[in-house]
């Protein structure tokens, strides 16, 4: 299903397939890449289907959703009532939840049909969906390399043409990053645009949710969706949602688009970098400035979201101890002994070194000099992005150094593995919103071009990405060619 | 505002040491739902009923603070005179326990709502102290652990995670257990005159903990300090504190140092001891919770709790002596509890200028009866409306004061209004002169032996004559009339 949500939408009001076909196909698709890419955790065919039976009805009945009918998949973050969420945990492998997250309530409403829930890095802790109880996803453009993460899942899904879109988590990274890896257009929204109720959290300060597709068009669709204000969480923003899809058309002349210094360091691979300068010429074309502007605290912010997300994080995934919900220690010979078999056996390696980095951030005689310093960076973070926007409307650089990474070449050195980061994790330290869209290729593998916004720019990052797509081809290359 | 700590009186000194008290009250803010959840607040409800997602921390969900529970603090806030800050910021502390859901309790730690208020203290003896109150701060209670019911384990009611409480501090400003204890009735006072903690110290709806040091006389330096932890009753803190200040004076004396400690008090042997030590080593890493923007007040919301405040206990007790000129005795005895203030000014409004009248019914019989019921005034089986019409009958002649007594008796065994019990007893007042004029007479026929020894000077024997008359007439004779009309019979005139 490589189709854009648009057409799928219009095929679906001529009557020339169903919801129910378009959602067999979906099945049909997942499970013939299980055993090569293992996009997905969960298939939920009884509930697709009924929900696709819903939308058919809807769609006779003239629903006016462009999601209505179209199957998609959720990250397996977001909680679904009555189907098992499990952050790709030992630890939440049999939990069910009793509610939906605002994320699914929304989508449901307009009768999208979520065929399922998608693999990810566990509790979103990763770059590359190999930190997953349900094992590693794949890339589908190369089934030896990571899809990147921690939205994999959702990212494979989408390239491999399994679903039009997805939902996906970001919190330093985990949306931009997969999209980039997987050649299709990822969004993270403005800190707060997305309700968090439901997403189960990593990092609440920095956690966000949004979309992958495969086009910025499809993107303003979701978004559309999602977005809103929900009184269920104390951070969301209370501030009208804007027409996406409407302004997706403007011409990008008089555009300033500054190009970060900082983001074209000696790390970022000669392949990776020459499709974004090209990619940055084609903007020129479209009528854009390129203006050079510095981001002087950007290489800060990788120290301190590697203070700040595991902080949050060890707090954040204290409840799981075994006594409500959840994995529990068989045979528990104490309370102590509940508390640290369940944690060590429920959590994976990767969650375990984030819970005791955050612990230790936190702890009396450490709190100053870890915790606090990093809240401090985070502020010039903020106002670098503040300084910069004064002169320019977006921020454009790689969205990721390399393009994607062989399976298991950064699992022994997590320190390579958050270097992955280095581009992504500053939007979020800022709570801005930023776009990943397919830029060109390096190695025969996609290379992603980052757009920044102002705080609640979606749209002027949707129309310029929107923009670039009109005019390349690059966002409908897919593993098995071009669209 | 300045908090310039009072000097300790002497008489606080203990054989050279002085012992210096601080207490955090836990108040139970009196909210329909909990302070993070909708989830509803009220007690002795099967266990986890009163649970929503949020309350047992399930996955995915957040916090959303309630803002009546803000309101409640902001007008605790604005009765002790203290700041009330427009950014205050909620704070994770972090612990693992089972009855505490998230692993972390949601409390307000480097900026609380409230901060630097006074509480004027009445003690016993009438002197009045000002207790500096450092702070008061918004939390989420925990869940309780049922150890008894359950052989070998341990069940979780969690009911209670997540109801609003309020944390008041204050400074170390309290010299003896009995100031403790009086400072903690004030505060107890306070919150339910506000309307902002029911003060139920059985359901645990009011608590605290008291940290006790002890320094030599001379010195302004504190001591190193011991917390007692959660007690509940304002005997067993007195009795706690008294106790941990001779146990320091007596360490000290024998050379040894206090170690700073949280103890426990043991209401059976009147003694404390200590947590187990893993208990004591907690490091809760606090830091501000992602998931609650700072909490704003504005001068509108300041303005608003300000409009809705009560008139706050001390100023009517001022008024009360000043204005309707009542004893200090009564006025404070009146002001002791709002509900029992409201009742007397129920009362009086209908009885104008019969402010000691109201004020002795109120504290005298209305309290005694309460008191042998085992009832709040809130519960009178003589509302305040019943009492003004029995008062006004009294005022109006109509019964005696004492005969009021017999009538307020009935009224509380549900044999009617003041109205229907003295009709129904036929126990109006005769002021009738030609009715008395015949009893008097009879009752002189009776006495001749009397009547000549008192016209012979023996004036005592008038009182033989009331009470005579009294009974001849069932007490209903007017006293005043009676009197006058008595002389002149007696004086055979």
């Amino acid at each position: 299903m490589s189709s854009s949500i648009a057409q799928l939408a219009q095929t679906l009001r001529e009557r020339n397939t169903s919801a129910v076909q378009l959602t067999r196909d979906a099945f049909a698709a997942a499970k013939a890449s299980h055993a090569d890419l293992n996009a997905l955790v969960t298939i939920d065919e009884a509930g697709a289907l009924a929900a696709a039976e819903r939308a058919d009805a809807a769609l006779a009945n003239g629903s006016p959703s462009a999601l209505a009918g179209i199957p998609f998949v959720h990250k397996d973050i977001f909680c679904t009532n009555g189907l098992r969420t499990t952050c790709a945990s030992r630890m939440l492998e049999h939990f069910v939840p009793p509610y939906d997250a605002t994320v699914v309530e929304k989508l449901a409403a307009v009768a999208a049909v979520s065929i399922g829930k998608a693999n990810m890095d566990e509790f979103a802790m990763g770059s590359s969906t190999e930190n997953s109880f349900f094992g590693a996803t794949k890339n589908p453009w190369d089934a030896a390399r990571v899809p990147g993460g921690s939205s994999g899942g959702s990212a494979a899904a989408v390239a491999a043409g399994i679903v039009p879109y997805a939902t996906g988590t970001d919190t330093g990274g985990s949306i931009r990053q997969p999209a980039a890896f997987c050649g299709i257009t990822g969004l993270k929204p403005t800190y707060g645009r997305v309700s968090r109720f439901g997403m189960i959290a990593y990092a609440s300060s920095l956690d966000c949710g949004g979309v992958l597709a495969r086009s910025a068009a499809d993107c303003a669709h979701v978004l559309a969706a999602i977005a809103g204000h929900d009184g269920r969480d104390a951070t969301s923003a209370d501030r009208v949602v804007d027409d996406y899809a409407g302004t997706l058309a403007k011409p990008l002349q008089g555009l300033r688009i500054g190009v970060a210094r900082e983001y074209f360091g000696a790390g970022v691979a000669a392949g990776v970098g020459a499709a974004v300068h090209a990619a940055l010429k084609e903007y020129e074309k479209l009528g854009a400035a390129l203006v050079e502007i510095s981001l002087p605290s950007a290489a800060l912010a990788i120290p301190a979201y590697y203070v700040i997300a595991p902080a949050e994080a060890s707090s954040n995934l204290a409840r799981y101890d075994g006594v409500r919900y959840g994995y529990a220690a068989k045979e528990p010979k104490s309370l102590e002994d509940l508390y640290t078999r369940t944690r060590a056996e429920g959590f994976g390696a990767e969650v375990k070194r984030r819970i005791l980095v955050g612990t230790y951030a936190l702890s009396a005689g450490y709190y100053d000099a870890y915790y606090l310093r990093a809240q401090r960076v985070r502020r010039l973070i903020a106002n670098d992005f503040s300084a910069a926007f004064k002169s320019v409307d977006l921020i454009a650089g790689p969205t990721t150094p390399t393009v994607a990474f062989k399976i298991g070449e950064k699992t022994s050195d997590p320190l390579a593995m958050y270097a992955e980061d280095v581009n992504t994790v500053a939007v979020n330290l800022a709570g801005l919103p930023a776009i990943s869209l397919p830029a060109g290729f390096s190695e025969g593998l996609p290379v992603g071009l980052q757009l920044i916004a102002p705080a609640f720019a979606e749209s002027a990052l949707l129309n310029a990405a929107h923009q670039f797509q009109l005019a390349t081809d690059w966002h409908l290359r897919t593993p098995g060619g071009v669209q | 505002m300045s908090t310039a700590s009072r000097i300790p009186p002497p008489e606080s000194q203990l054989s050279g040491w002085q012992p210096v008290i601080g207490l955090e009250i836990h108040a139970q803010l009196s909210t329909q739902s909990k302070l993070f959840s909708g989830a509803s607040t009220a007690y002795g409800a099967e266990p986890n009923t009163h649970t929503g997602l949020v309350d047992i921390a399930l996955p995915g969900t957040l916090p959303v603070p309630n803002r009546a529970a803000l309101d409640k603090a902001i007008r605790f806030g604005l009765a002790i005179g203290a700041r009330i800050a427009p950014h205050s910021v909620f704070a994770r502390k972090n612990y693992f326990y089972p009855d505490l859901p998230k692993g972390y309790q949601i409390s307000q730690y480097e900026l609380p709502v409230v901060a630097d208020g006074t509480l004027a203290v009445r003690l016993d003896d009438g002197r009045v102290i000002e207790v500096a109150i450092e702070r008061a701060h918004l939390e989420e209670d925990a869940g309780k652990s049922l150890h008894e019911e359950f052989h070998g384990a341990t069940g979780i009611d969690l009911n209670r995670a997540g109801t609003p409480l309020l944390e008041i501090v204050s400074k170390p400003v309290l010299y003896s257990a009995a100031e403790a204890v009086a400072y903690m009735r004030a505060v107890h006072t306070l919150v339910r005159w506000l309307g902002v903690c029911d003060g139920n110290m059985q359901e645990g709806s009011f608590r605290c903990d008291a940290n006790v040091s002890v320094r030599p006389a001379a010195s302004d330096k504190l001591g190193t300090r011991t917390e007692i932890k959660n007690v509940n009753s304002f005997r067993f803190v007195e009795k706690a504190i008294e106790y941990e200040i001779e146990r320091q004076i007596r360490a000290l004396e024998n050379g040894e140092k206090i170690v700073q400690e949280t103890r426990l008090y043991d209401p059976t042997r009147h003694q404390t001891r200590p947590m187990r030590g893993k208990e004591n080593a907690n490091d809760y890493r606090y830091f501000p919770d992602p998931d609650l923007p700072p909490l704003a007040v504005t001068a509108d919301d300041i303005a608003a709790v300000k409009a809705a405040m009560p008139e706050l206990p001390e100023a009517r007790r001022v008024r009360y002596i000043d204005a309707l000129g009542l004893p200090e005795i009564d006025a404070t005895q009146l002001c002791a509890d709002r509900a029992t203030a409201d009742y007397f000014e129920a009362v009086l409004a209908a009885l104008p200028g019969e402010a000691k009248l109201a004020a002795n019914w109120t504290l005298g019989e209305v309290s005694a009866a309460l008191n042998d019921a085992a009832l709040t005034i809130d519960a009178s089986r003589v509302p305040a409306s019943a009492l003004a019409q029995l008062l006004t009958r009294v005022r109006e002649g109509v019964i005696s004061g004492k005969i009021a007594k017999d009538v307020f008796a009935a009224m509380w065994t549900g044999e009617g209004s003041a109205d229907e019990v003295i009709e129904k007893r036929g126990l109006k007042q005769i002021s009738d002169s030609g009715a008395l004029a015949a009893a008097i007479d009879a009752v002189l026929a009776e006495y001749p032996t009397q009547l000549a020894d008192f016209r012979g000077g023996n004036e005592k024997l008038l009182q033989f004559f009331v009470g005579q008359v009294m009974k001849r007439t069932r007490g209903q004779a007017n006293p005043q009339q009676l009197n006058a009309l008595l002389r002149e019979k007696l004086k055979g005139e």
